[in-house]
């Protein structure tokens, strides 16, 4: 009797919790910003037009290093504007693909977001307090400059950020050295 | 026009110049008309010698029109191709699996008349299978082969460890429902064997948080601001009892016809409001913990909390647990109390070696005076091969009051995880 009746307590307490977060925030989801959304945001609304770099040769096989697998792809889309390049990537965390945002600017990571997160868990990869780490990153000897401190959980999410934040460095660079 | 013009003068000079004496008049009439002769056709040759420039610069501009086709072509080639591998791969990259495995051998000496442990085992062989509906809905699941021989008579055993649909409610907040790993402690929800040290997981983390703990309910989860986020969930409970001296671990149903007479709720927050620190804190509540069976026994609390820092090549990770039993049962054989806490602190010597050692203690009958504890320390290494294989190896002292239940000796593990 008592069993059911605290039962009763606590699931309505569950439910009441559920509609006020969903009544709360009704906007994204796994998705967290759009590609579209991100660009607008970079570049202040005014995104320039996009390039490639296709993916042959020296670019491949150094591609390949950095990610430890082939990159997904024939090309690789970019937006560039004076010395600031945005790159949007996608590497697989632990199982599921999560999409970056990266902006690089001269020679340096200027930021990073998660811009869709699909896995389970360690969507604390996603909190700037974390993704700040890689502000002012460099590359250096095709790795990045610094030590990244990592989340309990989110190993293989934080593996696949550094990876793809150091292939945006490298791509930077390339294209900068062909202009 | 210049050019006749020289041309002219220079033979009339020419001309003059040979003969010396002045020519006549019709000689010089006829040598007019033979230059006149030569002029035509050297006219008419530079006219072809146009003609066949123009000629040639047409062909060329059409060979680079038709480079520049061919580039576009293959171009566009490339990028229909690309996106119809893509578009074929988008499909597959729908349902994804993944896995993981540990092998262990362990090689301990039991202090008392118990036999020692000598063993070779592939203690876990998992599968993931998982798939994304949309967007906000997704499937994950996690079956498992423990000790690799099921059946009836057999050591191990078939598991569905986890088997549930997450859904975003939106960008902050999401709902886990069917079957889940519970929100607490360090290694119950991530156990892979690359991502801890030693070859087999504390016993803080098996006897006293009943890990790999699954159960079936619904469980709501989200971020809260500044680096706090949360877990509540509804599950069914444990069923525990008398003839296993109310020990937690016993008491597991794993969702397989479970009575479900009393459920649990857990709640847990968590902060990891600097990279490389995670601090929480869990809380559950069993309606009864012998699924109203045992009437010397009834509701159940547990309370755990713990740390795992990284910062640069040091680690450490600490937990304690700790369950309050109700009833006169539990209270007779001193299970009311049950309770353990370890430290372990790391060090990575490279990219791929790290040290560790833990101390852990655990009792599940701290309720009485009777000495029940065991005590364990541990000294190892793990190898990684690979950041996802990892060769660990460790050493393990034991200290308990019955000498029955210690073993000392040394454990070798091979793990991965894809």
């Amino acid at each position: 009797m008592t069993n059911s009746v605290n039962r009763q307590g606590l699931v309505s307490l569950l439910t009441a919790l559920l509609l006020f977060v969903v009544t709360t925030n009704v906007s994204a989801r796994g998705v967290y910003q759009t590609n579209e959304a991100f660009l607008n945001e970079v570049y202040d609304q005014t995104v320039p037009k996009s390039d490639v770099i296709w993916l042959k040769g020296e670019v491949r096989e150094q591609v390949k290093k950095i990610l430890g697998h082939n990159y997904n792809g024939l090309r690789i889309r970019y937006w560039k504007q004076n010395n600031r390049s945005t790159w949007i990537l996608e590497e697989i965390g632990k199982e599921e693909p999560i999409t970056f945002g990266i902006v690089i600017n001269g020679d340096s990571v200027e930021k990073v977001k998660v811009l869709a997160y699909r896995e389970s868990r360690g969507w604390e990869v996603k909190h700037p307090a974390f993704t700040q780490q890689f502000n002012d990153a460099k590359l250096k000897n095709q790795a990045l400059d610094r030590n990244i401190d990592g989340i309990t959980g989110a190993t293989l999410s934080v593996r696949a950020m550094t990876a793809v934040v150091t292939l945006a460095l490298y791509l930077d660079d390339f294209v900068s050295t062909l202009s | 026009m210049n050019f006749k013009r020289t041309i002219l003068a220079t033979t009339l000079m020419a001309a003059m110049s040979a003969t010396q004496a002045a020519p006549t008049n019709e000689e010089i009439w006829q040598l007019l008309q033979e230059m006149k002769q030569e002029l035509n056709s050297v006219k008419q040759q530079n006219d072809t010698l146009k003609a066949q420039n123009e000629d040639l610069k047409q062909q060329m501009q059409a060979t680079e029109v038709k480079v520049q086709e061919a580039t576009e072509t293959a171009e566009a080639m490339a990028v229909a191709s690309e996106e119809a591998i893509k578009n074929v791969a988008a499909k597959d990259s729908k349902t994804s699996i993944g896995g993981y495995g540990e092998l262990h051998y362990n090689n301990l000496e039991n202090k008392g008349n118990a036999e020692d442990k000598d063993e070779l085992d592939f203690h876990r062989f998992v599968l993931f299978f998982n798939h994304e509906f949309n967007d906000r809905l997704r499937f994950f699941s996690e079956l498992e082969l423990e000790h690799a021989l099921a059946g009836k008579g057999k050591e191990g055993e078939v598991e569905l460890e986890q088997a549930f649909i997450q859904y975003d409610l939106n960008d902050k907040h999401r709902v886990n429902a069917g079957l889940f790993l519970l929100p607490i402690g360090l290694l119950n929800e991530t156990h892979e064997p690359n991502t801890f040290y030693g070859v087999e997981r504390n016993n803080v983390e098996n006897r006293i948080i009943p890990t790999t703990w699954w159960e079936a309910g619904a469980m709501l989860s989200g971020e809260l601001s500044k680096g706090f986020s949360y877990d509540v969930a509804a599950t069914g409970g444990l069923k525990t009892d008398a003839g296993s001296n109310y020990a937690v671990r016993s008491g597991r149903q794993k969702v397989s016809e479970s009575v479900a007479d009393d459920f649990a709720y857990t709640a847990r927050l968590k902060w990891t409001g600097i990279p490389g620190v995670e601090l929480a804190s869990s809380v559950q509540y069993q309606e009864d913990i012998t699924q109203s069976l045992d009437t010397n026994a009834g509701s159940a609390f547990l309370w755990e909390v713990h740390a795992a820092i990284q910062r640069g090549d040091f680690g450490l990770r600490t937990l304690y647990a700790t369950w309050d039993l109700d009833g006169d049962g539990p209270e007779s054989v001193g299970a009311d109390e049950q309770t353990g806490w370890y430290i372990e602190p790391s060090y990575k010597l490279t990219d791929s070696v790290g040290v560790f050692t833990r101390y852990s203690m655990y009792d599940n009958q701290a309720g009485n005076s009777s000495d029940s504890e065991i005590k364990q320390w541990d000294l190892g290494v793990n190898w990684w091969l690979d950041p996802q294989v990892a060769i660990k190896f460790d050493y393990q002292e034991q200290d308990a009051e019955n000498k029955n239940d210690e073993f000392d000796g040394f454990n070798v593990g091979l793990g991965y995880q894809f």
